[in-house]
């Protein structure tokens, strides 16, 4: 009772949503115009439509006949109104057929399942590999023309599809917790799939049934073009298009009435079903949003400039000797002027040869800081504000062609996910190789031996290079992306979180090949990571990064020493590394907020034991201090006393 | 690769069967007498006599279609009850012309649709939205009313295509090509703007992968990242509808033959049915079947090629 009740609400909700949609409202009424003038074109037909008057023949649109007339005089707005009863029957003959067959059978094979799902869907590769034009052909030389037949068998040869369409979803509904409520109530099967799972199934049904019939509109229409079906003189929309092309040379304008209201009833079938599928779609995803906080709000958003104005000069200033000053690195994504601002007023310098950790948790703006200093934010993020220079060149801005010259040849970079970095599509060497020629202008065969070498150095058998990535493990996979990245001769190389895809065993292995090839190469690296073993492992520096700002850059010997900003305090006591046997491993509480949600103070005081309220008032500049040190924290010496 | 080829051959003769059963028991279902039907109302009793003899109709249902069964598997497809001659000579003569025509149609197809899906999928904008509007038009506008409206437009207001007819590419190659330009495009239509959309959503999908970002992270060139990354990774699924597309233009060189008058399997099977000539319409039924076994198992086996991970070594 309530069931039938709760669907019958559901399916008003998708009446509504399709009636939201101007294409669906509009294809809607166009398509009720069409079949009800049609069907009532015995009452409104403004001539007999087989009534000839050879005095006005192939004449315009006109007020007595506005549509014109045909060859014979005959008026061509009232021949089309009768045939589109012959046409629209005839669809509606096949969908009828086509239903009868795919709904129980693709609702048995979804739900039931097992052999019979198997055997089912055998059936339907038989039925789809049958050219159906042929099998109707054939239907009309036995049946004489009889257009009704003709229709159901183009309704059951399409059922194939339709099958499979029916049984994912009804599959996809079987594993809703109702269904399993009901059969535990002990409704039988037959019950539960026809009160149950039908009519969860009716948006697909729905969205299906208006694709059919636009197609099969395109069929009936093309069978009476070919002049199967009711004889002439009786008028059907395909005759009817017949007819204007044997006079063409004379007087296209038959072409367009004829066609034209195919076309505009296809339109509308079409229309109509995306406008359905899009309100069905809308009801699950609704469905699924529902309980979730709702729009962030506005203002918090925007990048806080009045910090960033009042020490803009010391900012810019570029350290003499550094290989990579970033300044003020402020990145939005979305719509240009409503950007969401993932990281702001980020400042740090590389120096040659150097080895520097940027840490911190999931969210805080690593990855798109290490993105930003290759250009890769995508179509949709871009650096709104600051500066990115490479030996006193200014990366941002810069053009298109000259950026991809730096991109692998100064500035390389290897991603967290090893297996998905590679082109599935070709062989290792292959791509190494590639990677080498857009370097090197140097011949196939020279590629090969470079590729050979690059191997060598991070310690793989050339004979990788015959396979495929699906063909080597993660392990590999990493070490063939560190040669792809080797390849260019990078004076500085980004490791987005290079080990944390892969197995434990294997990232002690791949931290040792980076640390090899830093010595072997001198190049910089800029490790990305949230492990403090790995930073104190490998770096000589640590940048700390929280919610899309730089709170603290010290050398790592200090920060382990001597954190300086509350984050990096509890970040280091979280981590296992350093957990004392036996107790609880101590946690932050609460999580990082989104951008949308940052506040307009201190990013971390919600979370930190030592926010006042001057934490939260305004924005908090980064202060400099002893020793290379810096950190955006207005409670430096208290941090100092809880550690004392 | 050889047991897919094997597997694809068993599942035609399969098919063939099938489909053949299907039509012989559709025939035993229709009120009345076939031959009267076949010959019309005015038919001697002598003549419908003579016929059903012809046909085997006097015989059971099964021996019908054993001798049917026997005679292809032999070549034999029996003779055309409306001209008497021989079905396999009267489909042999027309498979160059729908061949052609088909054959053509792919190639256009495949280049077209594949060059503009990239290209919107590149650049986007308003490239997309020109693509998405003309895949409607293509959609709503039956194939037949475009093949009319070409020869409105290119070969009666604007002479330069002949209307109709067809010339042989073995006694003209130009005017061959001629003849069939017109028929191809108005065949390949719906075709093209089907595989640009399927080849713009799987190239945007493929742009958004990380082996994309980690080529670009490298320096390599963005022509090379499109043309033989995006390209290659984004085909697979673009082959499966364009495997489709194939099979459907068979429907659409029925429409397509009539409207320009090509003397190929299209115009051979609908005067056949105009004619009730069973026999021819049966031969033709088992030439479309062959070919769409061999679209599909070219279709697996070029996929085969395109993904190491289906490949067998």
């Amino acid at each position: 009772m309530n069931r039938s009740n709760g669907s019958r609400a559901m399916s008003a909700g998708l009446v509504r949503r399709v009636l939201r949609k101007p294409l669906g409202v509009v294809s809607g009424v166009v398509l009720i115009l069409i079949v009800g003038a049609s069907f009532a074109g015995q009452w409104i037909a403004p001539h007999d439509p087989l009534a000839q008057n050879l005095r006005i023949v192939r004449q315009g649109p006109s007020v007595a006949h506005l549509l014109g007339t045909d060859s014979l005089g005959r008026d061509v707005l009232s021949r089309l109104l009768f045939g589109g009863q012959e046409s629209l029957s005839g669809v509606v003959v096949a969908v009828v057929a086509m239903l009868i067959i795919a709904i129980p059978l693709g609702i048995l094979a979804g739900y039931v399942g097992g052999l019979l799902d198997r055997v089912i869907l055998r059936v339907v590769d038989v039925l789809l590999s049958i050219p159906g034009t042929i099998i109707t052909l054939a239907v009309l030389a036995i049946f004489n023309n009889n257009m009704f037949v003709a229709m159901v068998s183009v309704g059951v040869l399409a059922s194939g599809a339709f099958i499979r369409v029916f049984r994912s979803a009804a599959l996809s509904v079987r594993q809703e917790l109702y269904i399993g409520a009901a059969r535990v109530s002990g409704l039988s099967r037959v019950r539960i799939m026809a009160n149950h799972v039908l009519p969860q199934i009716r948006g697909v049904l729905l969205v299906q049934v208006t694709l059919f019939s636009a197609a099969t509109l395109g069929i009936q229409t093309g069978l009476a073009f070919l002049a199967f079906g009711p004889p002439p003189p009786s008028p059907t929309w395909g005759g009817m298009v017949a007819e204007a092309a044997t006079i063409i040379q004379i007087d296209p304008w038959l072409l367009v009435p004829t066609g034209g209201v195919i076309a505009l009833t296809t339109l509308a079938l079409c229309l109509l079903g995306d406008a359905v599928r899009d309100a069905n779609q809308e009801r699950f995803t609704l469905a699924g949003l529902e309980g979730k906080p709702s729009a962030p709000q506005a203002g918090k958003s925007q990048v806080h400039t009045t910090g960033a104005d009042r020490d803009d000069e010391a900012r810019m200033a570029v350290t003499p000797g550094a290989l990579l000053s970033v300044r003020g690195l402020t990145v939005g994504f979305g719509a240009e002027g409503r950007e969401t601002t993932a990281i702001q007023r980020v400042d740090f310098d590389i120096h040659p040869g150097e080895v520097v950790g940027l840490v911190g948790e999931s969210g805080s703006g690593k990855t798109v800081t290490a993105l930003a200093l290759l250009g890769l934010l995508g179509a949709n993020g871009r650096v709104t504000g600051g500066s990115i220079r490479l030996s006193g060149e200014e990366l941002v801005g810069m053009p298109h062609a000259r950026l991809r010259e730096v991109r692998g040849a100064r500035i390389a970079m290897i991603s967290q996910e090893p297996m998905v970095a590679l082109d599935p599509s070709f062989r290792v060497g292959s791509q190494i190789a590639e990677a080498v020629r857009a370097h090197d202008r140097v011949s196939r065969a020279d590629a090969r031996a470079r590729c050979e070498e690059l191997l060598a150095a991070v310690r793989l058998d050339p004979a990788i290079a015959r396979r495929y990535p699906h063909e080597i493990s993660g392990g590999m996979a990493q070490r063939v992306a560190i040669a792809m990245a080797l390849a260019g001769r990078p004076e500085l190389l980004i490791a987005d979180e290079p080990t944390t895809a892969l197995d434990v065993t294997v990232q002690a292995d791949i931290l040792d090949l980076l640390r090899t090839v830093q010595e072997e190469t001198q190049m910089a690296v800029i490790l990305v990571s949230h492990d403090w073993g790995v930073v104190a492992d490998l770096c000589s520096r640590a940048i700390v990064m929280y919610a899309g700002e730089v709170v603290e850059r010290a050398r790592v010997a200090d920060v382990f020493a001597a954190p300086r900003h509350p984050y990096t305090t509890a970040l280091l006591r979280s981590n296992p590394h350093g957990a004392e046997p036996g107790k609880p491993l101590p946690t932050i509480g609460g999580s990082v907020p989104a951008p949308q949600e940052w506040p307009v103070g201190c990013h971390f005081a919600a979370r930190c034991p030592l926010a006042t309220e001057a934490c939260r008032v305004a924005p908090i500049d980064i202060v400099h201090l002893e020793g290379d040190r810096a950190s955006r924290c207005i409670h430096i010496d208290e941090l100092a006393e809880v550690r004392a | 690769m050889v047991r897919l080829i094997v597997n694809r051959l068993l599942l035609s003769i399969v098919l063939i069967v099938i489909s053949s059963i299907a039509i012989f028991l559709l025939m035993s279902l229709v009120p009345g007498d076939p031959a009267r039907t076949i010959l019309g109302a005015n038919a001697t009793p002598d003549s419908i006599a003579r016929l059903r003899d012809q046909l085997g109709l006097d015989q059971p249902l099964l021996i019908q279609y054993g001798t049917w069964l026997g005679g292809v598997l032999h070549g034999d497809f029996g003779t055309s009850v409306f001209s008497g001659d021989p079905v396999e000579t009267l489909i042999l003569a027309r498979v160059p012309v729908t061949l052609s025509l088909i054959l053509l149609s792919t190639l256009v197809v495949a280049v077209i649709g594949t060059g503009l899906g990239l290209l919107s999928a590149v650049r986007g904008g308003v490239l997309g939205k020109f693509l998405d509007a003309i895949s409607l038009v293509g959609l709503a506008l039956p194939s037949y009313w475009v093949a009319i409206l070409f020869v409105a437009l290119f070969a009666v207001a604007i002479r330069i295509f002949p209307a109709t007819g067809y010339t042989s590419l073995l006694q003209d190659p130009g005017r061959w090509l001629l003849s069939l330009v017109l028929p191809v495009a108005a065949l390949s239509l719906g075709g093209v703007t089907i595989v640009a959309k399927q080849m713009r959503d799987s190239a945007m999908d493929v742009l958004a992968r990380d082996y994309i970002r980690v080529l670009r992270a490298t320096g390599i060139r963005e022509r090379s990242i499109v043309l033989k990354h995006v390209l290659r990774n984004a085909a697979l699924p673009s082959l499966t509808i364009l495997g489709i597309t194939v099979v459907g233009a068979l429907t659409g060189a029925v429409f397509v033959e009539n409207v320009f008058v090509l003397p190929g399997l299209g115009t051979l099977v609908t005067q056949a049915t105009m004619s009730h000539d069973l026999p021819v319409v049966l031969g033709v039924g088992v030439y479309f079947t062959l070919f769409v076994i061999i679209v599909n198992l070219i279709i697996d086996l070029l996929y085969g090629v395109l993904n190491p991970k289906v490949r067998v070594p």
